[in-house]
């Protein structure tokens, strides 16, 4: 029988434990499936946050480091400065880069490191149980903002791809979403090149994925689906913020 | 054997006139210590540095009652005058200190340093003339070894420093 | 003996480092210990190192992490705010058994306190730096030429027992000059660091370098293991010097800066006829327990002299189990005590000395 898919090496035996209908397993295989074809497992560094994926270095079968909340950029950047020969790359929340990390992520994108960032942007707080996140879209209802989010009172919600497009060191910056399996394929194309600009030593990386929450969101899978496209992807809208891959060296 | 006071606003060398003296006692061998007075102020603060020179283990770097004490504005006089040990001397740049010294139980030495360094063309080494003075008057150290170790420390890069040097030490040796 | 050179205890510290094979330095800038930083700065990129300038206290102590989970002899320096800043990351790397050096240059406190010498960070740095059931080591060097040698030594504790070693001086012991000579270390045995991330080159299971355990029975069982280490440094590693303690009848115990300042007084106290004898821990934590407990059965009493309120002095209490009485001495908010005040003490306390 021909074998049409197979879990990517770069992948442990061990199952996720992430809800049904989240979209953080798809991510997952898109990453591995990216370490499988450009060959890094063997020289791969992964670090975890802390949220719903910082169970991360059970799975990713390259070694992994877990970082203190927010942190991860800031222990990537002393990785690939203890051994820059190593691929380096950063699984983080919302809450994790947008919020408590938000100085190591902007410091990360200054030093132009390279290291890729996959950012998956749920717009709310998934392990602790449905709070707000700093991407919690206006009006949003969350277990911390009970009335919907007002502008007013918590601000409005920040988009990381924009603004980490303004720094000097990113070298590539975009949002996808894992929506459709259109969209899923575009994911996986982004995360590839976000690779080979840190093959490259072109710069910080960053891919920022839209993902659902259903179990949070209190939706079925299906409506979660439904309203990222709605309500997610106007506020977050996909495509190539930065790619300054095609750049030459000499400036 | 001594601990040294120097004092002065921050830009005559105080801390520069206090190293030398701190390496000239470890090049004689003996025991030393310097510490700098540090605060927020970047430019233009007072500033002072503590030196031990001794033949036994240097307990405390700070050297709050100096047997030797050194100054280059009359607030350093004013402030530290009272603590010199009985029996100590203070040296001070009388160019700059428009006061003589209170207290009738130490030394007190006069030179118009920071006159003499400019009528020379030596600016900025009035600090090195005050060190001239203390060694004439005080012998703590010999005067040609004090000139080998200004001649020696100079940067590799301004050996004409330690000739400029060795010439402020001279005039305050005489002066 | 090498050739001595004159330097100030940061300088000597960070040239220790480099000495001692650290590659990686992340720090931000506080007084009173900018020179390490500076020297660092301007050294490291000479000698095949790297010098890093991080956003934050915090990003600095999480590089360190970084660069310690991939194998590197790291070090980052602060002085007391930064310090407290960097307890979070401090937890991680003693919960995932990351070895590295963390510098202290205390300054005095609470707040943004003040800049001068302090040492009211004892508690801090020996009781609850960071969360969680843990220790690391603590290395109290008294001089410049302490600072270099114990340097050298931090790396090889923190990478024998995978864990921080910190080297608690203050702002008079980082400014200060003094000869120092980079003589040859005593050579230890390290360990090679299979735990390390350093790509698993497709021929070993992937290391995972992690403070999180979240079943608790498995969690209660490392730290047990940690706990069995941390026996094993008490046992063999503790360092404290005596100077006239065999006759003492009072002894003074201090450490880092005080030491010296009080070893002046009991120096002064002898030739005024009192018995006096210094006890200087130059290991913080693992403390000098045993060592105080003989001494307080041979001893009519202690006092302990520190640059700050009264932390250590809780330390001597539990050593000696309270077997003699313990008084404490200290100056605070940035003062450095003056030998005269300690030798006063030491005249009220045993009611000799005065004329």
């Amino acid at each position: 029988m021909k074998e049409v898919f197979k879990k990517p090496h770069a992948l442990t035996d061990k199952p996720f434990h992430y809800c049904p209908g989240c979209t953080h397993g798809i991510i997952h295989r898109l990453v591995a499936e990216c370490i499988d074809e450009f060959g890094v497992e063997g020289k791969a560094v992964g670090i975890a946050p802390v949220g719903c994926s910082v169970f991360a270095y059970n799975y990713f079968n390259c070694d992994m480091i877990e970082a203190p909340h927010g942190r991860a950029p800031a222990v990537a950047t002393g990785v690939k400065r203890a051994n820059p020969d190593l691929f380096v790359f950063t699984y983080q929340g919302d809450g994790d880069l947008a919020s408590i990390g938000t100085a190591e992520t902007v410091h990360i994108g200054t030093r132009g490191e390279n290291v890729t960032i996959i950012f998956v942007n749920n717009a709310i707080y998934g392990m602790t149980g449905g709070q707000m996140a700093p991407t919690s879209l206006p009006g949003q209802v969350t277990t911390t903002s009970p009335y919907g989010r007002d502008k007013h009172i918590q601000g409005s919600p920040i988009r990381i791809c924009e603004m980490m497009a303004t720094l000097e060191g990113v070298a590539y910056a975009e949002r996808v979403s894992v929506d459709s399996v259109k969209n899923v394929i575009a994911a996986k194309k982004a995360i590839k090149k976000a690779f080979q600009t840190q093959i490259d030593k072109k710069g910080l990386s960053i891919v920022e994925v839209l993902s659902t929450c259903p179990t949070n969101w209190g939706l079925s899978p299906q409506k979660a689906i439904e309203w990222l496209r709605a309500e997610m992807i106007p506020y977050y809208p996909l495509g190539v913020f930065k790619d300054k891959t095609t750049e030459s060296e000499a400036e | 054997m001594a601990g040294i006071l120097l004092a002065g606003f921050g830009g005559q060398g105080i801390l520069f006139a206090g190293k030398q003296l701190t390496k000239a006692g470890m090049d004689a061998g003996k025991q030393v210590s310097w510490l700098p007075s540090y605060g927020p102020e970047m430019r233009g603060g007072t500033c002072n540095c503590s030196v031990n020179i001794d033949d036994k283990p240097i307990g405390s770097p700070l050297v709050t009652a100096p047997d030797i004490l050194i100054v280059m504005n009359l607030p350093s006089l004013d402030k530290f005058e009272k603590k010199v040990v009985p029996g100590g001397c203070v040296f001070i740049d009388s160019s700059l200190v428009p006061k003589t010294c209170e207290r009738t139980d130490i030394r007190a030495y006069y030179i118009p340093a920071t006159k003499l360094a400019d009528e020379a063309e030596l600016n900025g080494l009035a600090n090195v003339i005050m060190l001239g003075k203390v060694i004439r008057e005080t012998g703590i150290f010999d005067y040609e070894f004090f000139r080998n170790e200004l001649l020696t420390s100079a940067p590799k890069s301004k050996p004409q420093l330690g000739e400029l040097n060795a010439k402020a030490l001279k005039i305050g040796y005489d002066g | 003996m090498g050739r001595k050179l004159l330097m100030k205890g940061n300088e000597a510290l960070a040239e220790a480092a480099i000495r001692a094979g650290c590659k990686l330095f992340f720090g931000y800038p506080i007084t009173p210990q900018t020179e390490l930083s500076e020297y660092m700065a301007k050294n490291m990129p000479k000698r095949g190192g790297l010098s890093l300038q991080a956003e934050s206290e915090i990003a600095a102590i999480n590089m360190v992490l970084g660069a310690s989970a991939a194998g590197a002899r790291v070090i980052t320096s602060s002085s007391s705010p930064g310090i407290s800043l960097k307890s979070e990351g401090i937890s991680y790397i003693v919960g995932s058994d990351l070895p590295c050096v963390i510098v202290n240059v205390q300054r005095a406190g609470p707040g943004l306190g003040g800049i001068q010498p302090s040492q009211a960070d004892y508690f801090q740095a020996t009781k609850a730096l960071g969360h969680g059931d843990m220790h690391f080591i603590v290395l109290a060097p008294a001089s410049v030429q302490e600072i270099a040698t114990l340097t050298g030594e931090a790396f090889d504790l923190a990478d024998i027992y995978r864990m921080p070693v910190m080297i608690l001086a203050d702002g008079a012991l980082g400014q200060m000059m003094e000869p120092v000579d980079f003589e040859e270390k005593k050579h230890r045995e390290i360990p090679e660091k299979t735990w390390a991330c350093t790509g698993t080159k497709d021929g070993r299971p992937h290391n995972i370098v992690n403070s999180l355990i979240i079943e608790p029975n498995e969690l209660e069982s490392v730290l047990e293991e940690r706990y069995k280490r941390y026996a094993e440094i008490e046992e063999k590693e503790v360092m404290y010097e005596e100077f006239m303690t065999d006759d003492a009848e009072i002894i003074v115990t201090a450490f880092g800066i005080t030491a010296r300042i009080a070893r002046t007084a009991v120096t002064a106290a002898r030739e005024k006829g009192i018995k006096a004898g210094l006890f200087r821990p130059i290991t913080l934590w693992p403390f000098p327990t045993k060592r105080l407990r003989e001494l307080a059965d041979k001893a009519d009493r202690f006092l302990c002299v520190e640059m700050n309120k009264g932390q250590m002095v809780y330390d001597i209490k539990l050593a000696t189990e309270c077997r003699k009485p313990v008084d404490f001495y200290g100056r605070t908010g940035g003062i450095v005590p003056e030998p005269a005040e300690i030798l006063n003490e030491l005249e009220k306390l045993t009611g000799k000395g005065k004329e």
